[in-house]
């Protein structure tokens, strides 16, 4: 890699347009399925926080079994988008 | 509390100090040139920046911070870890890959990759230091908080110890030496976490908490007919005048002179603590003077579990979710405290039982940040949604994530390392509830510092594993200081030096420029981490949450989704968006209630998270500004589109 000067030259990656293009369409799809997700989450907890202390999973209540979901969502969607991203030629 | 200095926790923490900084040295010594200083010459395996991503970014406030508040008010705290996790899906969909594409060697670096303008260059990197400096205030803040109980220094010592420490980790080595004591702490802060969380369910839930020999923990009195307190013998009540006049307290004095303060709960008494500071400073607790030997007084440890399902005494070992339901379904013993101002000056701060059912404190809004998304206002709700929106957005924003895309070879190198962040940060989130509710239920509670909850947990369980927890967390703070430091540095001499004042620096000086700056930030940090040693260094946390977002991801997202996005465009929204979340904060109720010490009625905004506010407004400043200013391709630069 270069030195610190704002235009020496920085090793550029080969990019294929339709694969970042492909890869970009995905972020974008699974970003918004995970703001779907998440936006339930503010939207119970600040107006219906009664509907959260109420027992949902193992008699979890829906406060922390959703905020366990909403890791493990991140996680498995992070692990999709590892899946079908595509390299560049 | 006082804290009684642990030798082997000093031994362990020395180890620890030792090993980093010999690091440091030995790293320091192979990386001589710039692009190994700033990038570590882009040569970092994948999944060692992944688990560098979680040491960089489980700071302070992460650890200390969550665990502190979810001890002392339950799920609240917990509903930070959701919010920093989720930030990271930002990360990994939309800005990983294209930074990395765009990249060179700090954030400004991609922002102006196609426009070559010395206004975006100085609008990011001003942008960097800001956000760089509110985020170093709640690290170095949990710095002193640790230092203080482990080597029973003062907490402006143990800033100071960390602040010169980290600015020789980063003055050595810069980006190398910085990810590695990353990747070492996050690795073993993870490990240690779920250790200590397995130790925490086999042990289960008492009403009888022990501490690590197994010694029960004294617990104060509650629900004692009035009449037992004022008519024992040698008992005086002191007349409820000046400010304790209508207050819900009694004051009884003994034969002995010693005055004990009970809170009513109709004609019963819960006994109380107090702490009174005099006009001169002196400590007085329980209306002795405070401390440890004979005529002294110490706060006591507090937090225990006073009623468990089916009327139990214990229950013993627990799985992970029948832990979480027995705490449902328990009642514990939380503390609350009111400030009184006497007459001659002194304040004394009384700390009160709280008795709290878990089916109240294991839900949203049970803590004093979040207790307004109960009421009925839409207005009220607003301060919620803010926060949770600026965790969201603001991971993604922040300079010292940021800049370790940058550290990997290729963009493929980026996507997997963000994934292994994820990974791992997302398990040590889910392990802070565990964590926060053991410290909550161990007896073992400093009612005065939420940020001490997660090491007196370990405590509780055993001496060594509060020595090791100790020093992995203090390393937790250097390894997240000097990926701030790093970044701030970065933009003084990259950005603002070389590329905006176009100063002709060869690689050596511009290294030298980069460490001086990086001392300057170092003893900053000192200055910030002493003025604010006071405030829950999660809520700190949250501020540098807001600004970030608010300056930086208008910027970054319409950068790469917008091609009519000028560079004027992306200046005035970075400019914006960095001074309306700033004034926001400054003049928000909880600035003026815990920075001037002001009544937060009088606060000037209507609440006080202002990324819901201000990042849509960072957009709105983004596109009119870029819609009236030529086009890129008529400035002489063209923005191609993302895709």
């Amino acid at each position: 890699m270069a030195g610190l000067d704002f235009k020496a030259p920085v090793a550029q990656e080969q990019e294929d347009a339709a694969v970042v293009a492909h890869n970009t369409r995905m972020g974008v799809i699974l970003f918004v399925v995970y703001v779907l997700f998440y936006g339930g989450f503010m939207a119970l907890s600040a107006f219906w926080p009664e509907v959260m202390s109420k027992p949902f999973l193992f008699d979890a209540n829906l406060a922390v079994v959703y905020g366990f979901a909403l890791i493990v969502a991140a996680l498995v969607l992070a692990l999709v988008y590892m899946k079908v991203c595509r390299k560049s030629k | 509390m006082i804290h009684e200095t642990s030798w082997i926790a000093v031994l362990v923490f020395l180890f620890f100090a030792g090993a980093v900084l010999a690091i440091s040295f030995y790293l320091g010594s192979k990386a001589k040139s710039a692009s190994g200083y700033f990038a570590a010459g882009g040569g970092i395996h994948w999944a060692v920046n992944g688990i560098a991503f979680a040491g960089d970014y489980l700071s302070a406030a992460s650890f200390l911070g969550i665990c502190g508040m979810i001890a002392f008010y339950g799920y609240d705290g917990f509903l930070y870890s959701i919010g920093y996790l989720a930030g990271w899906i930002v990360a990994l969909f939309i800005i990983a890959e294209p930074l990395k594409r765009l990249g060179r060697f700090t954030f400004a670096d991609a922002l102006d990759n196609k426009f070559n303008s010395r206004g975006i260059k100085l609008a990011a990197a001003i942008s960097t230091l800001v956000v760089s400096c509110f985020y170093l205030i709640p690290q170095m803040v949990g710095a002193g908080a640790l230092v203080q109980p482990l080597l029973g220094f003062p907490h402006y010592v143990g800033v100071i110890v960390v602040g010169l420490i980290v600015t020789m980790i980063v003055t050595t080595a810069g980006m190398v030496s910085t990810t590695w004591v990353q990747f070492i702490k996050g690795s073993m802060l993870v490990l240690l976490c779920a250790f200590i969380t397995v130790l925490l369910l086999m042990r289960g839930v008492t009403t009888k908490p022990t501490d690590a020999n197994g010694k029960e923990v004294r617990i104060l009195k509650r629900g004692v007919p009035a009449a037992e307190v004022t008519g024992a013998a040698g008992a005086t009540v002191l007349p409820e005048d000046g400010a304790w006049k209508a207050k819900p307290y009694v004051r009884v004095k003994n034969s002995a002179g010693v005055v004990s303060v009970w809170r009513k709960d109709g004609d019963l008494l819960s006994e109380a603590q107090t702490l009174t500071v005099q006009k001169d400073g002196k400590k007085l607790v329980n209306g002795l003077p405070r401390g440890k030997r004979a005529g002294e007084a110490d706060l006591a440890p507090v937090g225990y579990v006073s009623k468990l399902p089916g009327g139990v005494e214990k229950t013993g070992p627990k799985g992970p979710f029948g832990f979480l339901r027995t705490m449902q379904e328990s009642e514990v013993i939380l503390w609350s405290n009111e400030k009184i101002a006497e007459a001659d000056g002194s304040a004394t701060t009384v700390y009160y039982q709280k008795p709290t059912p878990g089916s109240d404190f294991m839900a949203p809004g049970s803590s004093p940040t979040f207790k307004k998304v109960r009421s009925a206002k839409l207005f009220d709700k607003l301060d919620f949604l803010s926060l949770m929106l600026a965790l969201f957005c603001g991971t993604a924003s922040l300079p010292h994530i940021l800049i370790r895309y940058y550290t990997v070879k290729d963009q493929i190198s980026a996507r997997k390392s963000t994934v292994v962040g994820i990974a791992a940060i997302g398990f040590f989130y889910v392990l802070t509830l565990y964590l926060g509710l053991g410290a909550m239920t161990s007896g073992n509670l400093d009612v005065t510092d939420s940020n001490m909850s997660a090491p007196l947990l370990a405590r509780s369980l055993n001496e060594f594993l509060f020595a090791v927890l100790s020093a992995v967390a203090f390393t937790t703070v250097l390894g997240t200081v000097s990926g701030l430091i790093m970044a701030a540095s970065g933009a003084v001499a990259h950005d603002l030096m070389t590329n905006f004042m176009k100063m002709k620096l060869d690689e050596f000086q511009k290294v030298r420029a980069a460490k001086i700056a990086a001392m300057c930030v170092g003893l900053l940090a000192i200055c910030l981490g002493i003025l604010f040693a006071k405030m829950n260094v999660n809520f700190l946390v949250g501020w540098a949450f807001n600004i970030a977002a608010s300056a930086n991801l208008p910027a970054l997202v319409m950068l790469l989704f917008w091609k009519r996005t000028t560079k004027q465009g992306i200046t005035a929204a970075i400019i914006v968006g960095m001074i309306s979340s700033l004034a926001w904060i400054l003049l928000s109720a909880q600035a003026y209630k815990d920075v001037y010490g002001l009544d937060p009625a009088r606060a000037i905004v209507p609440f006080s998270q202002p990324a819901i506010v201000t990042i849509p407004l960072g957009f709105l400043v983004l596109i009119l500004v870029s819609l009236i200013t030529p086009r890129p391709e008529e400035q002489g630069k063209a923005v191609p589109a993302r895709a």
